[in-house]
């Protein structure tokens, strides 16, 4: 059977001529009903645009898709008919977004607008559809659904208004949902709070759930599978425990090293990766990441690596792949990532 | 909000104790002689200045002057100009009229702006933008009495559509056409204010959240984007209230309208002093109260702002 999403060698660009950026340069990943995608990768790496040139919700222009397939349940959505693909937005794939107080509207109130699939998707009157509305706000445990469906979004707290923003992305009951950097916006408790509500919905509805984040902690604990991207590529994926054990990619193992961890002596320096991610404009030749790679040899430079397979359904994107998944790390779990 | 507009209002006091006092101390304080020139080539007759300068109390101080004028205008009384007409005569017979001129204006301003740049904002780069924005820009660079003369001549005289001069007591129709003349500028401003808020405003992450919603294109630029849209195009179209009332006196005098307008502009060629404090103090009330009004309507549009 298909996937619920299948994104294959996805590519888009931005902007003309010899200032075109190549923001997305081969994506492919897909995501199963009632399974848990991580997509981790720092600013720019292209999470969001792949994102949002599943949901259709990419302004072209500026953006070009150049290339490559999004299918959702084996249907090709590039190039399908705007309408066909509005219906599918909400009904069967939703998207929530990192600041839910812009991206909610600051003039209507929360009811109103969780209110309004349910009145112009399904045609229910006024008073059903906010009748629903507080159900919704029910289930994402907002307390007193009652009277808060008639404030507006600025009087709710962060967590608040990030539960309201799920309550309306869950409205139509879809199957696929993005969580873009969902709680990048929030202090740490309510981070864990939002986290917890997200995989508990996912698995009450058993729906596909990708989770675009650069924090290592929070995809630990949830993610099924995790896709590392770089420069507009995937350039590692493996199920979470795998990727933890024994990362195939420099570049994976640098976004673990960077995380201080628990044990580590106070005042010990932080780890950063080294240098900043290439301009899409002007991505390096050979190997993307090489400028940043203390591994980087003279084939890095001149050949491209592929995504190989390194076995068990973990494909790493690095000449010197085996080499790297065979040292392993020196962290047993995962649950270690997520208390430092 | 029960209580900030008491304040508000409290605040009016000063504002129109300072402004008035400031018009009645140009207009009589500064004059070395109120009659020079009352009476043709000759000098005033000696009984003509005492009776005038008992009607405007001129013997007293000039702060004593300025408050007996007050207390007579709070109980209605304007005075009298210098022929011995009432001026709250002159301008119950004038302010219907204009506040109908600055209605039928403030309809096409909002009505045509609006359209206009809800068109222009919408289609993006193209002919409807663009030829908003070159008549914009043509209505701005025109001062308004050349458009006025120049719809005159052409809709009134060359083709006889409309009259040249506005009867004593028009009607709505007979409005239209000066109405757009007084509306001009602000329309053009209207136009670029919608477009530019509605193109700000289509970038704005909830229009994203609400196409990814899947409503209808037609809900989401409605609903979504014309409200945050319009909050700063009523602003600006309800403080153009009190300009369109005051800045009526071009239109109205190239039109022949017998409004405030023309009241103020014969007052200050006649030097009829009581008429032109009477009249300005008038239109700075509705100055205030037009921005209060605007300030409250604020918070219903925009429910972030709160007034308490």
């Amino acid at each position: 059977m298909a996937p619920l999403l299948e994104v294959e060698d996805l590519r888009v660009e931005f902007g003309r001529g010899p200032e075109t950026a190549s923001v997305l340069n081969g994506v492919s990943y897909h995501v199963d009903e009632g399974e848990t995608l991580a997509v981790l990768g720092e600013s720019g790496s292209g999470k969001s645009v792949t994102a949002q040139t599943v949901m259709g919700i990419l302004d072209l222009p500026p953006g070009r898709i150049t290339g490559g397939a999004v299918r959702f349940r084996g249907e090709e959505l590039l190039g399908a008919d705007p309408e066909r693909r509005r219906l599918l937005r909400g009904e069967s794939m939703a998207m929530i977004f990192q600041d839910a107080l812009s991206a909610l509207n600051p003039v209507y109130t929360v009811g109103f607008q969780i209110a309004e699939q349910f009145r112009f998707r399904r045609g229910l009157s006024r008073r059903d559809a906010t009748a629903r509305a507080v159900e919704m706000l029910d289930q994402v445990r907002i307390p007193n659904a009652k009277q808060r469906v008639k404030e507006y979004p600025h009087q709710f707290s962060g967590g608040m208004r990030q539960r309201a923003m799920i309550a309306m992305s869950l409205a139509l009951d879809p199957e696929l949902l993005i969580a873009d950097e969902p709680t990048t916006a929030l202090d740490v408790t309510v981070q864990a709070q939002i986290m917890d509500l997200l995989d508990e919905l996912r698995r009450e509805r058993g729906m596909g759930l990708v989770l675009i984040t650069h924090d290592l902690g929070v995809v630990a604990e949830v993610a099924d599978r995790i896709a590392v991207m770089y420069a507009g590529r995937v350039v590692e994926h493996a199920d979470a425990a795998t990727l933890y054990a024994r990362p195939g990619h420099p570049y994976t193992r640098g976004l673990m090293d960077s995380v201080p961890r628990v044990d580590d002596v106070a005042g010990a320096p932080l780890r950063p990766i080294p240098g900043l991610p290439p301009s899409l404009a002007a991505i390096p030749d050979g190997c993307p990441f090489h400028p940043r790679c203390a591994h980087a040899v003279d084939r890095c430079v001149t050949e491209v690596p592929a995504l190989r397979e390194l076995g068990g359904d973990h494909q790493a994107a690095c000449h010197f792949a085996e080499r790297f998944v065979a040292e392993g790390t020196d962290r047993p779990t995962t649950h270690e990532v997520v208390s430092g | 909000m029960g209580r900030y507009t008491l304040r508000r209002l409290l605040q009016l006091i000063p504002v129109f104790l300072g402004t008035t006092f400031l018009v009645y101390w140009l207009v009589w304080g500064l004059r070395e002689d109120p009659f020079a020139g009352k009476c043709g080539q000759r000098e005033c007759s000696p009984a003509f200045r005492a009776a005038l300068t008992e009607r405007y109390n001129l013997d007293d101080p000039l702060i004593v002057q300025y408050l007996k004028y007050l207390g007579a205008v709070l109980t209605g009384d304007f005075g009298q100009t210098f022929s011995g007409t009432e001026v709250s005569t002159l301008i119950a017979d004038a302010y219907p009229i204009t506040i109908k001129l600055a209605i039928v204006a403030l309809v096409i301003e909002a009505v045509i702006g609006i359209i206009a740049g809800v068109v222009a904002g919408l289609r993006g780069r193209g002919f409807a933008d663009t030829l908003v924005l070159v008549s914009t820009l043509f209505l701005i660079a025109l001062p308004v009495f050349v458009t006025g003369l120049v719809l005159r001549q052409v809709l009134g005289v060359d083709l006889g559509i409309i009259r040249t001069s506005v009867p004593a007591n028009p009607s709505i129709g007979e409005l239209i056409v000066p109405g757009f003349v007084l509306a001009s500028l602000s329309m053009a401003y209207v136009a670029r204010l919608t477009r530019t808020s509605l193109i700000e405003n289509s970038r704005a992450d909830f229009v994203r959240t609400a196409v990814a919603k899947g409503l209808p294109r037609r809900r989401v630029v409605g609903v979504h984007m014309l409200r945050n849209s319009l909050i700063p195009v009523v602003t600006f179209l309800g403080t153009d209230i009190g300009a369109l009332m005051g800045g009526a006196i071009v239109t109205e005098g190239v039109f022949n309208i017998r409004g405030i307008g023309g009241l103020i502009y014969r007052g200050l060629q006649q030097q009829d002093i009581a008429t032109v404090v009477g009249v300005v103090a008038l239109l700075v009330i509705v100055y205030l109260v037009a921005n209060l009004v605007v300030d409250l309507l604020y918070a219903v549009l925009d429910p972030r702002i709160r007034y308490d």
